[in-house]
């Protein structure tokens, strides 16, 4: 046993080292996107299918929080507001075609994520964190009760949709197809948020998260910089719905609400709050251990309640979230400038500088 | 022989917490490449001069001109941009963010957006980090995270950070608090050649140490100007040593 935990810490040794576990763990979800539906059954394709839609969700999230240090409880709201506006287009208008999907839920996310932004973010003075909790979960609150009363939308019962999605004349059906375009679009969001975040924009960032203010007096409108980031979550949680109404042919005021966005939070902080990948481990996480619980006939009745105890666990004790046991802060944050490929070579050369200095000055 | 233009004056200025006047019609005016000490006894409201030339509060009366345009009422980021900066009192580094990254934060600071994400920058301001790495005796640590550097090199640091915008005007706030003597010493050496690229308030305690480095010198005490001039004239003045034998 002592020998195993000694080789397991050895490991873990080499790859701190390194300073590259994140690299890793997202070459091997990869992997495993590429290949899953390859050896389960359509039946779970589609359920992993919609945790894949939901992880467009969690990453949303993470872009506000674990990145901007925006406390929101507002992701259910644009990822409803997606959901709905899709399905009032393939409802009213027939309309149900992939390539305006898309964009119709980018664009709705986008759009309702600015006017929160604007309400919430660009006063005049900087919010308190506690402000934008509070402001968002207000949003998200009278979203859900405003579509449940509103029987245009569908009321309580919320919205179907009958057809499945096209692409062309073509009919994509839950299943292959359809997990291999959500796992597209998936990868390319995760993509672009990469490069945001590892950018220099993303330096910004991991300045606003440690000292808002002293990065005023650096010069940088943090305000406006956080409510960019945050319409592009908006229109990722937005995407992001406007696929689940597709896929689950269904939306409903309990997409829309306060119950979405708190699992948005909860995905992020148990996989791993303050990297990307973290929060897709958190989706994967959480909805297979509800699957896998409730299809247990010995739980069945009580399996909320073992789901509740064991976030509940991960969210006290191991604050920094399941990716924690493997990723250390310090690679969470990471590094920015070039420092890191030119690091040794030009510090051999400026050691080399400063003795030619000593010598003169001596 | 003609004036220089002075490049930040101060007229009327107060500020009033609750009750308390921490400034009472301060005057100051500062000459474009001088170095300007602030001294007074503590609590004289040297940081809250500092702060309101910075925009971290606003003051109640007075205004301010910087480079010849009143910015009494500009926000901080605005301020920054015109080339004004502030070394806060308590030091205010990131410091989860390698000292690089520190030096890198504070140099992109006037681009888009745009430039930011598409990372355009980073690569062409290598070498002028690492030469204000060497100058500032931090390129050792480069890749270390700045929450891990011992006080006095936090301090070097953002003094670095500052520097390396090349600044109109630098505002320091007890640059050498907690230093050892060798290390304050150092910080003079320090500073000393940035007298050609920028202007510098700098407040202190000791005034052996601000004499040696400063042109002019302003004394505050309990809010108010007690004296302004040249080294000389400050060390001559009869007031100020009152105050600074009576209370320090
Ligand atoms: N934000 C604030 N709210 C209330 N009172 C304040 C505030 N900031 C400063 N003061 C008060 O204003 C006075 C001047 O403070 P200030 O920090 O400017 O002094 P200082 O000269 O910098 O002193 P020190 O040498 O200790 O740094 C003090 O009496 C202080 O208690
Ligand atoms: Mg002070």
């Amino acid at each position: 046993m002592l020998q195993i935990i000694n080789k397991i810490s050895f490991f873990k040794a080499i790859l701190h080292k390194q300073g590259r576990v994140i690299p890793i763990v997202e070459i091997l979800l990869l992997i495993l996107l590429v290949i899953t539906p390859l050896f389960v059954g359509d039946y779970l394709t589609v359920i992993i299918t919609r945790m894949l839609i939901l992880g467009l969700l969690a990453i949303s999230f993470e872009l506000c929080w674990g990145y901007s240090g925006i406390m929101t409880f507002g992701q259910g709201l644009f990822f409803g507001m997606g959901g709905y506006a899709v399905a009032l287009f393939a409802n009213k208008a027939d309309f149900l075609q992939l390539w305006g999907v898309v964009p119709i839920g980018l664009i709705v996310g986008a759009c309702a994520s600015f006017l929160v932004a604007w309400l919430l973010l660009l006063g005049k003075r900087p919010p308190e964190l506690i402000f934008l909790a509070l402001g968002t979960l207000t949003f998200a609150y009278a979203a859900e009760r405003l579509v449940a009363g509103w029987y245009w939308v569908g009321g309580g019962n919320g919205m179907s949709i009958f057809e499945y999605l096209r692409i062309g004349s073509f009919e994509v059906e839950p299943g292959r197809l359809f997990y291999y375009i959500v796992a597209t679009i998936l990868l390319l969001v995760y993509l672009a948020c990469r490069l945001l975040v590892r950018s220099q924009f993303g330096l910004v960032l991991a300045g606003t998260r440690q000292n808002e203010k002293r990065l005023a007096f650096l010069g940088y409108k943090v305000q406006k910089f956080k409510a960019l980031v945050f319409c592009f979550a908006g229109a990722i949680a937005g995407l992001g719905g406007s696929l689940y109404a597709h896929h689950e042919g269904f939306i409903g005021p309990g997409n829309v609400g306060i119950g979405i966005s708190t699992m948005a939070v909860l995905y992020a902080l148990f996989g791993g709050a303050g990297s990307l990948i973290g929060p897709i481990i958190g989706v994967i996480a959480i909805e297979s251990i509800s699957f896998t619980l409730s299809d247990i006939d010995a739980v069945r009745g009580y399996w909320p309640i073992i789901l509740g105890v064991i976030l509940l666990l991960v969210v006290t004790f191991k604050q920094d979230g399941l990716l924690g046991f493997v990723v250390t802060q310090r690679e969470r944050i990471g590094s920015f400038g070039i420092i890191k490929s030119t690091e040794s070579k030009s510090l051999e050369n400026l050691h080399s500088l400063k003795n030619e200095k000593k010598d003169v000055s001596s | 022989m003609k004036k220089k233009m002075s490049l930040l004056e101060v007229n009327q200025v107060s500020k009033y917490f609750g009750v308390l006047k921490a400034l009472d019609s301060v005057n100051i005016s500062v000459q474009e490449n001088t170095f300007h000490g602030l001294i007074g006894p503590n609590g004289s409201g040297k940081s809250t001069l500092l702060k309101a030339i910075a925009g971290d509060h606003y003051p109640d009366e007075g205004n301010i001109k910087f480079n010849g345009n009143d910015i009494t009422k500009d926000s901080p980021e605005v301020r920054a941009q015109n080339g004004l900066n502030l070394k806060f009192q308590i030091t205010a580094i990131f410091p989860e963010l390698s000292v690089y990254d520190n030096i890198l934060l504070s140099l992109q600071s006037p681009e888009s957006f745009w430039k930011l994400v598409l990372s355009k920058s980073r690569t062409s301001y290598h070498d002028r980090i690492m030469d204000t790495l060497v100058r500032f005796k931090l390129v050792d640590r480069a890749s270390s995270l700045a929450g891990e550097l011992s006080h006095g090199l936090q301090q070097w640091l953002e003094i670095a950070m500052a520097v390396i915008r090349k600044p109109k005007l630098l505002l320091l706030d007890e640059p050498t608090g907690g230093m050892s003597p060798e290390e304050r010493r150092t910080t003079g050496e320090l500073l000393l050649p940035i007298k050609k690229e920028c202007t510098l308030i700098i407040v202190e305690h000791d005034l052996e140490w601000i004499k040696d480095i400063c042109d002019n010198l302003t004394v505050l005490d309990q809010g108010k100007v007690l004296d302004d001039g040249t080294v000389k004239h400050i060390e001559a003045s009869q007031r100020v040593k009152e105050v600074y034998t009576s209370r320090v």
